[in-house]
C-alpha cells in the first residue's frame, strides 16, 4: 500500500535538482533510442544553429516526472502526462553539466480521486518545459 | 512546401509486436535516473498492486519510436526530417506499461496545421496489448520549421 500522502491543492512537492552531464546525454541515447546527434556531437547542434549540445526533450521530461513519482511511491499512480518542449537545456562538455531545477505543486482536485499536479523545469533561471502537468491518482 | 493537411485522419498499420522487459525498463530507469522501487524490483511492484515492474511514465516514447518513424519517414507525406522540432508530448496511461507486455502501436494523424510558415503535425499513437487491452495514448506534437522560420 502507498502511504498516504497530502494532495490538497496548494501543496508543494518536495524539489529535485538534477545535473544532466555530456554521458547522460549518451546514456539516455542509448536507452531511449534516440540517437540524434544533436544531443551528442558539438559539430551538428552548432551547425544547425544550438549554442551547444542539448538535451533531448524526452530527457528532461523524463527526469521531471520524477518529482511526482518520487513524492506519490507508486510512479503507476501517474495516468497522465503532459508538457510542452519550451527551451532548450543546453549541456557543455565540462564536469558541471547543466543543472536542472524541479518543482511542483498540487493545483485542481478533479474529485474523482485524481488531482492534477504543475510542474516547472528550470535551466539557468528560465523554465525549460511550459504547461508541464500530471494527472496523479491519489486515492 | 506546406504538409498538406488532407493526410487529416491518416491511420498507418499496426506495429509489430514490442516485447516490454524487465531488463529495458531498469536501463531506462537508470538513464533518467529514477529511483523507484517499482521500476527494478518484481516484489515492491507487486507489493504496490503490479503484476511486475512498471515502466517510468515516458517510457512509451521508446515503445512508439518505431511507430512515429513510420509516420515521419512517410514518403507520402513528404515531411522535411531535417528540420522536425518536437513541439510538445504527453501519455495518457489507462494502466502502467508493465514487464511482459507484448505492446502493438497504431499511429493516427489528428491534425495539420501550418502557423507562422511553420507546420504542426499531431499524431496519436494507441498503445495496446496483442490481445486488445489498451495500454497507453501518446500524443505528439511535431513542429516543421518552414524555410524561412
Amino acid at each position: 500500500m502507498t502511504p498516504k500522502i497530502v494532495a490538497e491543492v496548494g501543496t508543494e512537492l518536495p524539489a529535485l535538482s538534477v545535473r544532466l552531464k555530456r554521458d547522460d546525454l549518451v546514456r539516455y541515447a542509448g536507452a531511449s533510442l534516440d540517437f540524434n546527434p544533436i544531443h551528442w556531437n558539438e559539430k551538428t547542434a552548432k551547425d544547425v544553429g544550438l549554442p551547444d549540445v542539448i538535451a533531448h526533450g524526452m530527457l528532461t521530461m523524463a527526469v521531471a516526472s520524477r518529482i511526482v513519482a518520487e513524492w506519490i511511491g507508486d510512479p503507476g499512480a501517474i495516468v497522465e502526462y503532459g508538457c510542452r518542449f519550451g527551451r532548450p537545456v543546453v549541456v557543455p562538455n565540462d564536469d558541471e553539466g547543466a543543472l536542472v531545477e524541479v518543482s511542483a505543486k498540487v493545483t485542481k482536485d478533479f474529485e474523482d480521486g485524481t488531482v492534477k499536479v504543475n510542474i516547472n523545469a528550470a535551466f539557468a533561471g528560465k523554465s525549460v518545459l511550459t504547461g508541464a502537468f500530471a494527472r496523479v491518482r491519489v486515492l | 512546401m506546406p504538409l498538406d493537411p488532407a493526410f487529416t485522419g491518416r491511420s498507418y498499420p499496426p506495429s509489430t509486436p514490442y516485447d516490454v522487459s524487465r531488463e529495458k525498463i531498469r536501463e531506462f530507469a537508470d538513464a533518467i535516473g529514477a529511483t523507484s522501487p517499482a521500476y527494478r524490483d518484481a516484489e515492491a511492484a507487486k507489493a504496490l498492486g503490479h503484476r511486475d515492474v512498471i515502466a517510468p511514465p515516458t517510457f512509451a516514447i521508446v515503445v512508439s519510436m518505431k511507430t512515429n518513424e513510420t509516420v515521419m519517414f512517410d514518403p507520402e507525406l513528404k515531411l522535411d526530417y531535417s528540420r522536425v522540432v518536437h513541439g510538445d508530448q504527453s501519455f495518457t496511461h489507462h494502466r502502467p506499461i508493465t514487464a511482459g507486455d507484448q505492446l502493438v502501436c497504431v499511429a493516427h494523424i489528428d491534425a495539420i496545421t501550418s502557423r507562422m510558415g511553420n507546420d504542426m503535425v499531431t499524431v496519436r499513437t494507441e498503445i495496446s496489448t496483442v490481445d486488445g487491452e489498451l495500454v497507453t495514448t501518446a500524443k505528439s506534437m511535431l513542429v516543421v520549421r518552414g524555410e524561412d522560420a
